[in-house]
């Protein structure tokens, strides 16, 4: 009973804020539309970091790499070869995808925060690649001047902030019901068993880290996908986009939205986002040390996330009673949110 | 720079880079040493590490004047100041500490995050310069070439740090413990040693490691608004190439880190960007599955 009003209150909800988001662009100016969309791009970059950290347990600061990898691939594509919003958004999910599978052989042998060491690594080292490869990415001073985005062949380019807005929350919404149909398969359930009891799962014949190499080239599609979507919003990128605060503020997005819920965790780092954007509008200069302080806050109040409360109704298991308790750190149970 | 020597010798042109990737690698390494501790023994996952050297990084910055004295101010200052900031680090990660990495990690960020902008706060936004005591400004011959005399003494001096610490970590009864507490934690707790006094202790003197590295390493990695990114961020790829097991594997690490920093752009020039990426793409490819948590064991 309980549930089904829950469920209700959250479709309600659902309903409300998509339907806020539609109407946006003509409530608000053209400069919060940029915004919005930028901050859209940015939540579907959460989602990905959901599926690997809530869904897959791989808690990731590192999706700013596909993310990057995306959008350079979409704009060096826009510029260059084709302005088809739908050709760039592939192209760069390949992006981010082919990058995902070249760090595959770091991610999925590691657990627990491990996982979190190597992503940040590779996350900090695809800034520094992108810093100094001028020849293409423009170095420091990044992508300006990248040609405008028509959605689909034979449709206008979009000029204003409003249309750029609507498409990018078009795709946004696209790649999100995708995310959440797809966790609803088989696929989804395997993930998350691996993410519960890895062990029970291997001996039942299963290959986790297949399932887990699966879930990080798809969550590197959809980080790539969002860095299309990111040079349409803005029209202009540079390594500053893709830095570890980013990463860093994804994951609080995500854990304040509940990581084991795609939609809680596209919230979260949208909320996220915008609070560190509207505080770098008010405070000037003082944005990192009250964003700081926030963080250190937030964890305060929510010693364990939003997560604990939303995870799903734990299937009773029975369980052999001679299992001896693991005593490897290395996997640490409480990682697995 | 340097006139590339047109002798029969065809490694010389690399000497120096050669020379600055030791001292650069050792640097590294002091800076390093303290996160690895802190995961190994605290099992916290610091992200304000890097910020820690960049106290120290400043405060050579404010104290050095060119002389002596003020270099040994300025390393007492900058380690107490850094030790303290691990002190207050550990307070704060009380509540959590417990708790789950994530946690930790956000917590870590954020401290990171304010401590930062407090530094540029204090210190002003452009990178300040620094003076090394005028003995050291010149240089000196090494093997034909000139190299800077601080490097050279940064280089001893490191070194000697560098095995210090690995005495302390071996011989000591501080080390013992801290060898045990990675073992097993419970066993030390029955021992009488409470946990939040290892977390304290720990925080402290990567603290002070941290900060020590950020005092010597000024004139090599100065203090400035990315100073804390960068340190973070190649202290986390040593420790992770290092195996994530022993010291020597992390001073291994570094000094390899060092050598493709300075070697590689000079063998290398346009390969350069990516051949950090790429050595620890292929160490850990071939001994991911070997990355046991056996940190501060030697």
């Amino acid at each position: 009973m309980r549930d089904e009003v829950l469920r209700r209150v959250r479709a309600a909800v659902a309903t409300l804020v998509l339907a806020g988001l539609l109407v946006a662009p003509w409530v608000v100016d053209d400069y919060t539309a940029a915004i919005l969309a930028r901050t859209l791009a940015l939540g579907l970059v959460g989602v990905s970091v959901a599926l690997l950290t809530g869904v897959a347990g791989m808690p990731t600061l590192g999706q700013t790499a596909p993310y990057a990898a995306g959008a350079y691939a979409s704009a060096v594509l826009g510029s260059q070869v084709s302005d088809v919003g739908v050709v760039q958004v592939a192209v760069a999910a390949l992006a981010g995808a082919t990058l995902a599978a070249v760090t595959l052989p770091l991610v999925v042998p590691a657990r627990g925060v491990i996982v979190l060491m190597i992503t940040l690594a590779v996350g900090e080292l695809a800034v520094t690649v992108l810093g100094r490869w001028r020849s293409v990415t423009g170095g420091t001073d990044g992508l300006a001047g990248i040609a405008g985005v028509r959605p689909f062949w034979g449709l206008p380019v979009l000029v204003t902030d409003q249309a750029r807005y609507l498409y990018t929350l078009v795709v946004v919404a696209t790649l999100v019901g995708a995310v959440l149909l797809l966790l609803r398969t088989r696929a989804g359930v395997l993930l998350r068993a691996g993410r519960d009891d890895e062990m029970r799962l291997r001996a039942s014949g299963h290959r986790v880290p297949l399932y887990l190499s699966g879930a990080h080239v798809a969550a590197g599609a959809i980080a790539g996908a969002a860095g299309s979507l990111l040079v349409v919003a803005q029209q202009y990128i540079s390594p500053a986009d893709f830095g570890f605060d980013t990463s860093a503020l994804l994951l609080l997005g995500v854990v304040i939205g509940g990581t084991a819920s795609v939609g809680g965790a596209l919230v979260g780092a949208v909320l996220v986002i915008a609070v560190r954007d509207w505080l770098f509008g008010v405070l000037p200069g003082h944005a990192p040390l009250v964003l700081g302080a926030l963080f250190v806050a937030t964890v305060y109040l929510l010693p364990t996330g939003v997560t604990r409360a939303r995870r799903p109704r734990p299937i009773p298991a029975p369980r052999p009673p001679d299992a001896t308790p693991t005593r490897d750190r290395d996997v640490t149970p409480e990682l697995r949110v | 720079m340097i006139a590339v020597a047109a002798g029969p010798n065809r490694i010389d042109p690399y000497v120096i880079p050669a020379l600055d990737g030791v001292a650069y690698g050792l640097l590294v390494f002091v800076a390093a040493a303290g996160l690895v501790f802190c995961f190994g023994v605290a099992n916290i996952l610091n992200l304000a590490h890097g910020m820690l050297y960049a106290i120290g990084g400043y405060t050579a910055a404010a104290v050095l004047d060119g002389g002596w004295t003020s270099l040994a101010l300025a390393l007492g200052v900058g380690v107490l100041a850094a030790a303290a900031a691990g002190v207050l680090l550990a307070g704060l990660l009380t509540p959590v500490a417990t708790g789950n990495h994530l946690t930790q990690a956000l917590l870590t960020f954020g401290v990171a995050l304010a401590g930062g902008s407090l530094l540029v706060a204090g210190f002003g936004p452009d990178d300040p310069q620094v003076l090394v005591p005028a003995a050291l400004d010149g240089s000196v011959q090494v093997a034909g070439h000139r190299y800077a005399a601080y490097r050279l003494v940064f280089i001893v001096v490191a070194a000697a740090l560098a095995a210090g610490l690995y005495l302390t970590v071996r011989r000591t009864r501080a080390g013992m413990l801290v060898r045990a507490a990675v073992d097993d934690p419970e066993m030390v707790a029955c021992l009488g040693v409470s946990p939040t006094r290892i977390r304290v202790g720990v925080l402290a003197a990567g603290g002070a490691l941290a900060g020590a590295a950020g005092v010597l390493g000024a004139p090599i990695i100065g203090p400035g608004a990315d100073t804390a990114d960068t340190v973070l961020l190649l202290s986390l790829v040593v420790v992770v190439l290092g195996g994530l097991g022993s010291m020597v594997g992390t001073l291994l690490a570094a000094l390899a880190i060092g050598e493709i920093q300075t070697l590689g752009v000079a063998l290398l020039p346009s390969a350069a960007p990516f051949l950090l990426f790429a050595a620890m793409a292929a160490v850990l490819a071939v001994r991911a599955r070997g990355l046991a948590l056996r940190w501060v064991a030697t």
